[in-house]
């Protein structure tokens, strides 16, 4: 067995927060994102987050570094965006491998800094910015702008380069449609069994709005049965919504299924200048909440939470036991 | 606290199927199969259309809808990912989750690609081996679906309660064990048949089916039933009010028995107790098998209930209204010749040239024709019906083509075809003269036991264009070797094609092909030849396929010398070492209850029931297990139709005694001598075994026949027997006769039924031996499918198959039994016997005998048997050259 999965039977463990809202405070120019490596790339790079894993490996170290001193037991690897797919609009498919592989090398690096308990570092696995059961032409609903296939080779590139790299695990986060989850997961799967080796998975979908359903339109429990067929080390909700508003989708969630659950919401919602005010006390009151109702085995933080939310996160989680597992029989 | 194990579903909401669920009704109406509407909207791409019939299926109930895209002229890659693409955009649709459903393992894979939610992949089975099962299996794992298994194995689709639940359990243990497929997820189709067929074995169908489900249910923990409930009242098509009651009364009993879910029409579904209550009792007499007379009472029954009798007449007013090319082409098409010499007239009198009707009008007819079976929506028998109204209209031409001497009319080119010398089978090679010739190629059939210098002499004098060669034994293989070589001398520059059940595109490729500069391509179905016909003479195709052809077979070559060489083989001792050594201390063989030889008479109605019809529909290439294949959704139909037309030849063949059917054998004291032979008592004769020699797995013999015989070192005195049994007197007479009535397809249906009628007769006659003449297993008491399925004691192994691949242990028998002056079944130079539909072979009684192939053997046995059997090592090596490594 696997540590994380020794651990996660022990205590409540914390994922970290956000990252692009901790880079955004580096306040990069178009130089720093190109770095030395990438000064006359013909093509604009500002905005690129990923890319500064490998032209700017400090900053994000150091973000990586602040989490774990809040408490986090988990950080996400800075590769949200790194597939063929979601390079394509920097130009950048290439790069693909190395991007990953250093993300992973980065963040595993300053994991081993910290020998108090064990820290792991999951591989974040984003959805792309193209979705395989939608047309993006409303006057053609039988068009895709990406079929299962190019999703697949291009998520087990990515997984690839993130084991590599040496991740503990790996995390399909921000699912917004569920094929596109279904073929990373796939791509996971064949690179188990290639490299015979098991690698522990969590899935976090997206409600979206208030219909409670994805963006793809399935509900909580039709978007668990979808992704019920492979080994989970867990399931469960991030982005989008705060943690209030994402609560009654958790709970129809706990209500379905023996996995262990995960919760990274948003710090509230953005306000009218896209900003997230709530502050980490606020958050903390609600995830308190979700721990006293014996919602969740993992939590953390996503768009606009920082380290002083995590470590607020953190503080309360100590306090309970994880969230029971119903046993299949 | 604990979670059951449930199927669990999803659309773009959840499905779980628990203990309490309802049956769930499965839509069929999205299945291009099944509904006719659906196919054409489909096919002219009114996809917004097809959506609506989608729709309306989810709205009437439907809990899970099946689409289905298997139809020969979609691409059903496309249409299946078209299809669902534009369901996942339809949320009143794509609420319900997604069933899969192709025979194309393609067109499933690509639909899982599509679907976000977790469907049903409808099916998968053990068909095509374990291995594919397993990898399938593995993928719809992958891909997050749950699968039906349809119970189908290697050896057909299971027809009966113990073969259902076999092959079901067995798929279980591999999928669960192996595979860590989620028990819950799968679901077993263990086949709906039809009942009320009018045929005995027909009868337990549904309750075999009721069977199957409760012990399913019970002991495979988990999973599901489901099945196509459709079928069970296929033999009341046309009449709905029954249709609609054996589909509700079979649902009853069907659930009652836990079956889960079901692919079904909600519009041919009474409500159980709306059924009216006469038909309801006599309905369930049949499903339920509760009276000898069910099937009568009902078909009785039924006749009051049929609604439309005119709708045939009506559509044969219909089509007799076309044009008179529509009406020529429906004729060759649906293979009528009631009107074809009217219409054929009436075209002639319209174009004034005799000539011009067969060239444009009848060859139009013939094109479509050719199309239908090339997209394999006509079936072989079909083609022969079309060709016989093709040469009816030809020959009522002919007189005015004469008369206006126009000549001939122009061919695609001309075919030289033959059985080769030593060999008398015909039935595939004339099937595949008939195809050719309806596709405009001129035929030369040299007919059977063709010399060499016959078929090189005709070739060069007719010009012909190409050479097709046939063969059914295995001394025929080397037939067609020797004449690549002589043609390659003469230096001959014709085509050859080689077809025959014992050809292979291996062997045409590493034995026949380097002997020829010439293309030598191996066809073995008929639908195949056109398109390789066409290929070999077409100037724009020739060059380039000619060239692939060769470098395909190349290959196969090199692949083919490589692989034999990995197998490792033990020297002739060793292999007598390792022989399977039975327990003879304790053994005590039963006296035979006659020692000698008799011949036998029987009359041909006595055989019928011994009759083993899945091998008669290959012989037609429609393929599928007897008597499933007559209700499969592809060739069901044809099957139906062509099984139909044999039962009335049948009949005739019984009432009007076309055949006769005569037969010897003899039981003889035997014992094995020095490992491999056997010495027959009273007699100077022999038994000369082969014994496999490839290295076997631990513990495992390497067998020879000898082995299930007595050695004469035990001390105990042993028995065997032989037998040659004949239908084919007369058989010639009868084909004749209907080739000069320009009717092929009865030509090749008797003799078809000829080969038939001599296996039913073999295994008649063993049960006799078992039960009476030898009397070994005196209380056997098995039913047709139990022989068919070789579940009786002992053995009957023949000469020239698996466990005795050699030819020259014909001649022994022949000599024991004196077969020719007795019965007059001769041996060819091949020892192919003549007539050709006759069975000979030898009778073992030991229990623990079994069937086995021989495989391949060495140059030491090779020597050895020489020796033993006094002939030259060139000889044997000859005569065994099958079945020697390399």
């Amino acid at each position: 067995m696997t540590k994380i999965k020794e651990a996660i039977k022990n205590r409540i463990l914390v994922l970290d927060g956000a990252m692009g809202t901790m880079l955004q405070r580096n306040n990069f120019s178009e130089e720093d994102f190109r770095g030395e490596r990438f000064k006359n790339f013909p093509h604009t790079l500002k905005g690129n987050n990923d890319l500064l894993s490998i032209t700017q490996p400090e900053a994000v170290k150091q973000v990586h570094r602040l989490y774990f001193k809040a408490g986090a037991d988990i950080v996400e690897t800075n590769t949200f965006s790194g597939t063929t797919i979601g390079m394509s609009d920097y130009h950048l498919e290439d790069l693909v491998y190395e991007l990953n592989y250093e993300s992973a090398k980065i963040a595993r690096e300053v994991a081993d800094e910290f020998t108090d308990k064990p820290r792991f570092v999951a591989g974040s696995i984003g959805p792309t910015n193209r979705t395989a059961s939608m047309s993006p032409d409303v006057n053609d609903p039988g068009f895709r702008a990406v079929t299962f296939d190019d999703l697949r080779i291009a998520y087990k590139q990515q997984v690839e380069a993130l084991v590599d790299g040496g991740c503990d695990l790996l995390l399909v986060e921000t699912i917004f449609d569920t094929l596109n989850a279904k073929a990373a997961l796939f791509a996971i799967e064949e690179v188990k069994e290639e490299r015979n080796i098991d690698i522990p998975v969590m899935v976090s979908g997206t409600i979206t709005d208030a219909s409670g359903r994805t963006l793809s339109g399935q509900t909580v429990e039709a978007f668990l049965i979808s992704i019920s067929h492979i080994d989970l080390l867990s399931i469960g909700f991030n982005c989008a919504l705060g943690a209030d508003q994402l609560k009654p989708y958790l709970k129809r969630l706990v209500m379905s299924t023996s996995l262990s659950i995960s919760a990274h919401p948003n710090a509230g919602l953005p306000n009218a200048f896209g900003q997230y005010d709530q502050t980490p006390e606020e958050m903390q009151i609600l995830i308190k909440e979700y721990l006293q109702d014996d919602l969740v085995n993992i939590i953390g933080g996503c768009c606009g939470t920082t380290p002083d939310h995590i470590k607020a996160i953190a503080e309360v989680a100590k306090e309970f036991k994880p969230r029971k597992i119903l046993e299949t029989i | 606290m604990k979670q059951e194990k449930y199927l669990k579903l999803s659309g773009l909401e959840p499905l779980i199927v628990t203990p309490e669920s309802n049956f769930i009704n499965v839509g069929e109406r999205t299945n291009v199969t099944g509904s006719r509407k659906f196919l054409r909207l489909i096919k002219e791409e009114k996809y917004e259309e097809a959506l609506d019939i989608a729709r309306n299926q989810v709205e009437g109930g439907a809990q899970i809808i099946d689409v289905n895209m298997d139809e020969g002229m979609l691409d059903g890659v496309y249409a299946m990912t078209k299809f669902l693409n534009l369901i996942a955009t339809e949320p009143d649709i794509a609420r319900v989750p997604v069933m899969v459903d192709s025979s194309k393992w393609e067109i499933i894979e690509a639909g899982l690609k599509v679907i976000q939610g977790k469907g049903v992949v409808n099916s998968i089975s053990l068909k095509e081996g374990k291995e594919t099962f397993v990898h399938h299996a593995k993928l719809i794992k992958r891909y997050g679906a749950a699968v039906i298994v349809m119970a189908f194995d290697e050896d057909g689709q299971a027809d009966s309660y113990e073969r259902r639940i076999e092959i079901c359990k067995r798929s279980y243990d591999i999928l669960v064990n192996e595979v860590n497929f989620p028990a819950q997820d799968i679901i077993f189709d263990p086949n709906i048949f039809p009942v009320a067929t009018g045929m005995d074995e027909h009868k337990l169908n549904a309750l075999d089916f009721f069977r199957s489900t409760k012990w399913i249910r019970e002991n495979l923990p988990y999973v599901g039933v489901s099945g196509g409930v459709s079928n069970v009242s296929f033999s009341f098509r046309g009449n709905d009010k029954v249709r609609e009651a054996m589909h509700s009364a079979f649902l009853y009993h069907a659930i009652k028995n836990g079956m889960t879910m079901g692919i079904v029409n909600p519009e041919m579904l009474e409500i159980y107790d709306e059924i009216d209550k006469t038909l309801l009792e006599h309905v369930e007499d049949v499903l339920l098998n509760r009276r000898e007379d069910a099937t009568e009472r009902l078909l009785d029954l039924a006749e009051s209930f049929k609604g439309d009798y005119k709708v045939n007449e009506k559509a044969i007013a219909e089509w007799r209204n076309g044009s008179i090319q529509e009406r020529l082409t429906h004729s060759l098409v649906k293979g009528i010749d009631e009107f074809i010499e009217i219409d054929v007239e009436e075209a002639r009198l319209n174009s004034g040239k005799a000539i011009d009707v067969i060239e444009i009008n009848l060859m139009a007819g013939m094109n479509v024709v050719g199309d239908l079976f090339g997209s394999g929506k006509m079936f072989l028998p079909q083609v022969v019906k079309s060709a016989r109204v093709m040469k009816k209209a030809v020959s009522y031409l002919l007189p005015y083509i004469e008369a206006q001497k126009e000549g001939k009319s122009s061919s695609a080119g001309k075919i030289l075809m033959a059985t080769v010398k030593g060999d008398v089978h015909d039935i595939g090679k004339n099937i595949v003269a008939v195809v050719l010739g309806c596709n405009n190629f001129e035929i030369i059939d040299l007919g059977v036991m063709v010399p060499p210098e016959k078929i090189i002499e005709t070739a060069v004098r007719e010009q012909v264009d190409i050479i097709g060669l046939s063969g059914l034994i295995t001394p025929s293989l080397d037939e067609m070797v020797y004449l690549a070589k002589e043609m390659d001398k003469l230096n001959i520059k014709i085509p050859i094609m080689i077809g025959g059940a014992t050809t292979s595109r291996a062997h045409t490729a590493v034995k026949i092909a380097p002997e020829y500069k010439e293309t030598v391509v191996h066809v073995n179905d008929a639908s195949r030849a056109v398109t390789v016909a066409s290929n070999l003479l077409q100037v724009e195709t020739k060059e380039g396929y000619v060239k692939a052809i060769r470098e395909e077979y190349d290959k196969l070559r090199d692949g083919y010398l490589n692989r034999s060489k990995d197998k490792n083989y033990l020297s002739i001792e060793q292999a007598r070492k390792n022989k399977l050594q039975l327990d003879w201390n304790n053994f005590t063989s039963v006296k035979p209850n006659f020692i000698g030889t008799k011949t036998i008479e029987v009359e041909l109605n006595q055989l019928i029931e011994f009759i083993d019809w899945t091998p008669f529909f290959q012989s037609w290439e429609l393929h599928g297990k007897y008597p499933a294949i007559l209700s499969d959704q592809v060739v069901g139909e044809q099957a139906t139709d062509l099984f139909s037309d044999a039962q009335e030849m049948l009949k005739k063949i019984v009432s009007e005694k076309w055949l006769t059917a005569k037969g010897i054998l003899g039981i003889f004291p035997a014992n094995t001598i020095n490992d491999d032979d056997i010495e027959i008592g009273g007699t100077s004769s022999k038994f000369l075994t082969l014994r496999q020699q490839s290295q076997k797995t631990a513990g495992a013999p390497n067998i020879a026949l000898a082995d299930f015989i007595a050695p004469k070192e035990s001390g105990k005195q042993d028995y065997i027997g032989c037998f040659c049994v004949t239908t084919g007197f007369g058989i010639d007479e009868k084909a004749i006769e209907f080739e000069k009535k320009l009717d092929d397809y009865s030509s090749i249906l008797v003799k078809a039924l000829g080969d038939r009628l001599a296996e039913a007769f073999a295994e008649y006659l063993h049960l006799k031996v078992r039960r009476e003449i030898w009397g070994y297993d005196s209380n056997e008491n098995l039913s047709n499918k139990d022989l068919i399925d070789e579940e009786y004691k002992g053995i009957r192994p023949a000469p020239g198959y698996p466990a005795c691949p050699d030819h020259l242990e014909k001649p022994t028998i022949w000599k024991l039994l004196n077969v020719e002056n007795e019965i007059g079944v001769k041996l060819t130079e091949s020892m192919a016997m003549w007539p050709a539909s006759s069975v000979s072979g030898y009778y073992f009684g030991n229990t623990d005998s079994k069937y086995f192939g021989l495989g391949k053997i060495k140059e030491d046995q090779v020597i050895d048997y020489a020796k033993r059997r006094g002939i030259s090592t060139e000889i044997a090596t000859k005569w065994l050259n099958p079945n020697i490594a390399d």
